[in-house]
């Protein structure tokens, strides 16, 4: 076997890496392996092979490829207007080209994203201020209202009536708001 | 330049200070990606693009300057010598792909280091805390800090359904890698570690060696970190996590104490042993030096070895890595001299500690 780096020298090196859970074997030179061997310590996992698996991880997902031919057969390929990336070469390079990528492609995204988020396919995480703010408030008077409940049954009546001035405020806020948004 | 003035200027706060639980978690990161709405990614951007994302970030440092973490500083990748480059990425401050693989590259550094903004790299923009110890709630608060900073200077590509939109699926939605560096010799001298790595597996983190390939982890350190980052908030991966390596550092501290009661002489020869070859080499490799640091480090976690700072595991493996090294001897070294110089600065940074006594 003839080492991967230099294609020169026979391979003298052999081990398994194990990333996520694929195997991928590595073979090296001894002069390779020692030049690369702290090299190696920094590009640990993330590193190449990582997208080389991502990509085979995107390309064996049959229902990827099944839309893949779908898309053929329409003779109309899915393009982002944005970086004019298409579907099939999402697939194939695992990367998206712009932001918008996510919008153009979204029919095709639950099954990627379910794969790769252990069935997973939307964000529950941070929103932005900037068009989060009725929603973080909304998700703020949710809290609140249970923590209000949770009071009164304790019979806390005097930090009760704090969190129900609290809602009020937050739900002046809200409705003014939203309708600045609307 | 002197050994000490040449650490204590290559030193981040996260190798020197101590955290919570530091005698095992040696550090915590945050990593949140973030992109331009308008700007093609990395991948694919123009010259123009990548200028304008770079002259954006400095007119933000301009306007606003966020001085919570110490001044910043901004460091273009094609104008920094590859040693300094390679140092940064020794550090942890940049990635490997930053350094090597992006001409458009730069990175935002605080004082202190515990807070990196990387420019141009997978995605535009990646914030990054480091902090000493198990402090995952603090550097996510300190990372959330920088991202609302930002936020309100710059539109991220974000939409309700996918949450931040990043170049690789795999880093969606949240943006976010917690990851917590740990020192785990007792489970892999019990033997241990075989059966828990599958275990955490399962739960969606991922264990890898940091220092050294495949199954090995040089120096018994280990990187644990999420691998979902769609579909749960924040919190609840940082939560996660912690629970996760809780877990473990009370594994970590059951088998030490059982190591001491089954093999208290072993292992105080095995410390002193190392503690033998560090002081007194003359050659020593990465791999042999990473092996006798974790065990000198144990030593002193254990209470055999009660002259050493604890960090010394922690600033030894970084500023022995090659690119330190060859920064310390202020030129290029081959492989077989950087083993000399390893051993030298080894034995004389042991010495410090001897001199202080
Ligand atoms: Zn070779
Ligand atoms: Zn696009």
């Amino acid at each position: 076997m003839i080492c991967q780096e230099c294609n020169q020298r026979p391979a003298a090196l052999h081990f398994t890496k194990i990333i996520n859970g694929e195997k991928t074997e590595v073979n090296l030179c001894e002069k390779c392996a020692q030049e690369k061997g702290e090299m190696f310590m920094f590009t640990g996992g993330n590193g190449f092979t990582f997208n080389n698996l991502l990509a085979g991880l995107l390309n064996i997902d049959p229902s990827v490829q099944k839309q893949n031919q779908n898309t053929f057969h329409q003779e109309e390929v899915l393009q982002c207007s944005g970086c004019s990336m298409t579907f099939p070469q999402f697939i194939k390079v695992g990367r998206f080209g712009c932001a918008h990528c996510y919008e153009t492609f979204k029919e095709q995204l639950p099954p990627v994203l379910r794969r790769l988020h252990s069935g997973n396919w939307s964000h529950s995480g941070k929103i932005p201020k900037r068009i989060g703010g009725g929603i973080h408030l909304k998700k703020q008077v949710e809290n609140l209202k249970s923590e209000l409940k949770e009071l009164i049954q304790q019979e806390e009546f005097e930090k009760a009536a704090q969190i129900r001035d609290e809602i009020r405020t937050l739900e002046k806020g809200l409705s003014g708001s939203s309708k600045g948004g609307e | 330049m002197s050994l000490e003035r040449f650490i204590n200027q290559a030193v981040s706060s996260w190798m020197s200070e101590e955290g919570p639980d530091s005698d095992i978690v040696l550090s915590s990161r945050i990593r949140l990606a973030r992109n331009f709405e308008n700007f093609k990614f990395p991948t694919l951007f123009s010259h123009e693009e990548a200028q304008a994302i770079i002259k954006k970030m400095e007119d933000i440092m301009q306007e606003s300057n966020f001085t919570k973490y110490g001044q910043m500083e901004l460091l273009k990748i094609d104008e920094i010598q590859p040693l300094q480059k390679r140092v940064l990425v020794e550090k942890h401050l940049i990635s490997p792909n930053l350094a090597e693989e992006s001409p458009y590259g730069a990175v935002l550094l605080t004082e202190n280091e515990e807070v990196s903004i990387m420019i141009n790299e997978e995605d535009h923009i990646r914030i990054q805390c480091l902090f000493p110890g198990l402090q995952l709630t603090e550097a996510l608060e300190a990372a959330n800090e920088v991202d609302d900073w930002l936020e309100s200077h710059i539109h991220f590509g974000y939409d309700e359904k996918h949450g931040y939109l990043t170049s690789c699926p795999t880093n969606v939605g949240t943006g976010l890698r917690a990851s917590v560096m740990m020192h785990l010799p007792g489970l892999i001298l019990t033997q241990q570690i075989n059966r828990i790595i599958p275990a955490i597996n399962q739960l969606g983190l991922v264990v890898r060696g940091i220092y050294g390939e495949g199954s090995e982890a040089l120096g018994n350190i280990f990187q644990i970190s999420n691998q979902i980052t769609l579909g749960k908030s924040e919190e609840d991966i940082c939560r996660d996590l912690n629970g996760v390596v809780s877990q473990l550092i009370s594994q970590e501290r059951s088998a030490r104490e059982a190591l001491r009661k089954t093999s208290n002489i072993q292992l105080e020869d095995r410390v002193f042993r190392s503690y033998g070859v560090l002081s007194n080499c003359r050659i020593i490799e990465t791999k042999e030096a990473a092996k006798c640091l974790s065990d000198v480090r144990l030593g002193i976690d254990m209470g055999y070895i009660d002259h050493l700072p604890k960090n010394i595991l922690n600033e030894l493996m970084i500023l022995t890595q090659p690119g330190f090294l060859q920064q310390y001897a202020g030129g290029h070294l081959r492989a077989n001299e950087r083993d000399i110089r390893r051993a030298a600065l080894i034995r004389e940074r042991l010495k410090m500690e001897q001199d202080k006594m």
